[in-house]
């Protein structure tokens, strides 16, 4: 029973994390995105072909906070595309794994994306599989491997998942 | 219904005069001229780049890859050959591999189990006598007249490239020295091993993408990301190269110790005004940190080959595209990130890094996946205007300048040569 409470909390408290994380991507401002990780966290997208087969390469492959910073830095100040934003729907996160106050979890997402030109587009579908640091009224995430269900991407991947 | 002549015979022509100077906006609109690529280029003597040899290393391994819109299925065999065939079978013309690579013993067609070797026979159709002497094939079937279509394969430097024309010029004459000698640069003797792969879903003509590889006008410009942190400006040293025939490119930077860089040069971007000289800078510089790789200061190289293969080094990125038509105004960018044998993890994890810079969501590649939908869309509406590629003169010369068009005009010419428009 206690674990079920555990992990009923956890679910709770990281499903709410992600629901700001969420909030800051699609409604909020972009630079609050960087505050949901800790300074030396890894951030990477690729697709579930590459995660199973262990290659490492990314389409966005970030290993620190500041990295994070400089993507939506590099975005609202420096790089050229159509105006666009995302939709993100995001499942309840499944915990795999708690052990000295880190906690693995995985949580399927689905992203719209909303062009200038175009109606509402399903952009992409995947997973988080994270590893957060949890304290008591906060989680931050360590490691989010975005997993994309398919190894085709639309092009411009801008904003982060 | 028309013939294909008569309809041809109708449409605007591309006046001789034009050259590779003016492009009309049909050549990138039309379904006809779609067809004819795929006949005289993609089936045509054009060497079209497969997969590398690192992804086929035991007999029996496979790729199922595109030649053009042509699914086609690379293999190594028992004889240590790689081979290369169409994806159909010789019944019905169904899908032989319907997974991107394994490893197999031979090819059954799930349909009728049709059996075809690694080297693309067909050795077995199912109840061919027939069962109880009722059935079987026809008397006068031989299997040996039957079989999906096989290509010529050339392997250079790690890289497997197939042909369906058996006259095509050999690999080495049909890029020319000087390319050659820069695909060597890259991968000469290296054992490379694949880091990731991803296709991106381009909304535009496949020819839109390979005029942009080929464009080494635009990089500092539309590139804001380059500019802003110096990886590259025109003014810094560097050229292009252009093969004889003209569909074989290399674009080339070197680094600036900084000791070139007069103010003349500093100031060009700015009296352009062009959006390049920011306060912006990178809190965490080491995405761009890289490691010396090569003997010359060569920061940045574009290497592509004619149709529609470009092999790319920025810094220590090392991957390779394939640019596949997929209809009119849609297009497949296959992306294959690579590495190799012998890197340390701290060289692994550079080249990790820099890939930020490539893909669908680079920093660098970003915008090229953009522009040619903007130039699709924007040229919606004017199939007989033109484009205007003057920039350099007219010529298709390889220099040491890089505000130039040449090696677009290079891809035209092959191009309008083998189409025969």
């Amino acid at each position: 029973m206690n674990d079920y409470k555990k992990i009923a909390e956890l679910t709770n408290l990281i499903g709410m994390v992600q629901a700001r994380y969420v909030y800051a991507i699609d409604d909020g401002d972009f630079y609050d995105w960087p505050t949901f990780f800790v300074d030396d966290c890894f951030y990477q997208i690729t697709s579930a072909d590459n995660f199973a087969q262990g290659l490492e390469a990314g389409l966005m492959w970030l290993d620190s906070k500041a990295m994070l910073h400089d993507r939506i830095l590099s975005l609202l100040e420096a790089n050229v595309y159509e105006r666009h934003s995302y939709r993100h729907i995001l499942g309840q996160p499944h915990i795999s794994s708690i052990e000295d106050g880190e906690v693995e979890s995985e949580t399927s997402f689905m992203v719209a994306r909303i062009t200038r030109e175009g109606p509402t587009d399903l952009f992409a579908t995947g997973r988080y599989v994270d590893r957060y640091k949890v304290t008591e009224s906060d989680a931050k995430i360590m490691k989010r491997i975005v997993v994309l269900d398919s190894s085709y991407i639309d092009t411009l991947l801008g904003f982060p998942l | 219904m028309a013939t294909l002549e008569e309809t041809e015979a109708k449409r605007p022509t591309w006046s001789t005069e034009d050259g590779a100077s003016r492009v009309p906006y049909w050549i990138f609109q039309r379904q006809d001229i779609l067809e004819a690529e795929n006949r005289k280029l993609f089936h045509g003597p054009v060497w079209n780049f497969l997969c590398l040899e690192a992804e086929l290393r035991e007999a029996g391994d496979f790729v199922a890859v595109s030649a053009g819109e042509t699914p086609v299925i690379v293999t190594r065999d028992k004889d240590g050959e790689l081979y290369a065939f169409e994806n159909r079978c010789a019944h019905r013309g169904s899908l032989l591999a319907l997974e991107d690579r394994g490893n197999v013993k031979d090819f059954t067609c799930v349909y009728h189990a049709w059996t075809h070797s690694l080297q693309g026979d067909l050795i077995g159709v199912a109840f061919k006598d027939g069962i109880k002497g009722c059935g079987g094939i026809a008397d006068d079937f031989k299997m040996e007249n039957q079989g999906p279509r096989k290509m010529r394969v050339s392997v250079l430097h790690g890289l497997v490239f197939g042909s369906f024309d058996e006259n095509v010029d050999d690999i080495e004459d049909y890029l020319g020295e000087a390319v050659l000698e820069r695909i060597e640069r890259v991968l000469g003797g290296r054992k490379p091993v694949v880091l990731g792969r991803f296709t991106q879903i381009l909304p535009n003509n496949w020819k839109l993408y390979v005029e942009n590889t080929k464009d080494s006008y635009h990089a500092s410009i539309l590139h804001t990301f380059f500019t802003t942190f110096e990886l590259n400006r025109l003014s810094q040293k560097g050229g292009i190269i252009v093969n004889d025939t003209g569909g074989c490119h290399v674009s080339y930077s070197c680094v600036d110790h900084g000791e070139t860089l007069d103010d003349d040069q500093k100031n060009a971007y700015k009296d352009e005004n062009i959006r390049s000289d920011s306060d912006l800078s990178l809190t965490d510089m080491s995405l761009l940190a890289s490691f010396k790789e090569y003997d010359d200061d060569i920061t940045l190289q574009i290497l592509s080959v004619f149709p529609n293969f470009v092999l790319q080094q920025i810094q220590n990125s090392i991957a390779v595209r394939t640019v596949l038509p997929k209809g009119t105004d849609s297009m497949h960018l296959k992306w294959t990130y690579i590495g190799f044998e012998d890197d340390t993890p701290e060289q692994r994890k550079m080249r990790l890094k820099l890939s930020n810079l490539i893909g669908p969501g680079g920093y660098v590649s970003m915008e090229d996946g953009c522009i040619g939908n903007f130039v699709q869309r924007g040229t919606k509406g004017a199939p007989d205007e033109r484009a205007v590629l003057a920039m350099g003169g007219h010529s298709i010369e390889t220099g040491t300048d890089r505000i130039t068009e040449a090696a677009i005009r290079g891809f035209w010419t092959e191009y309008r040569g083998r189409m025969g428009l």
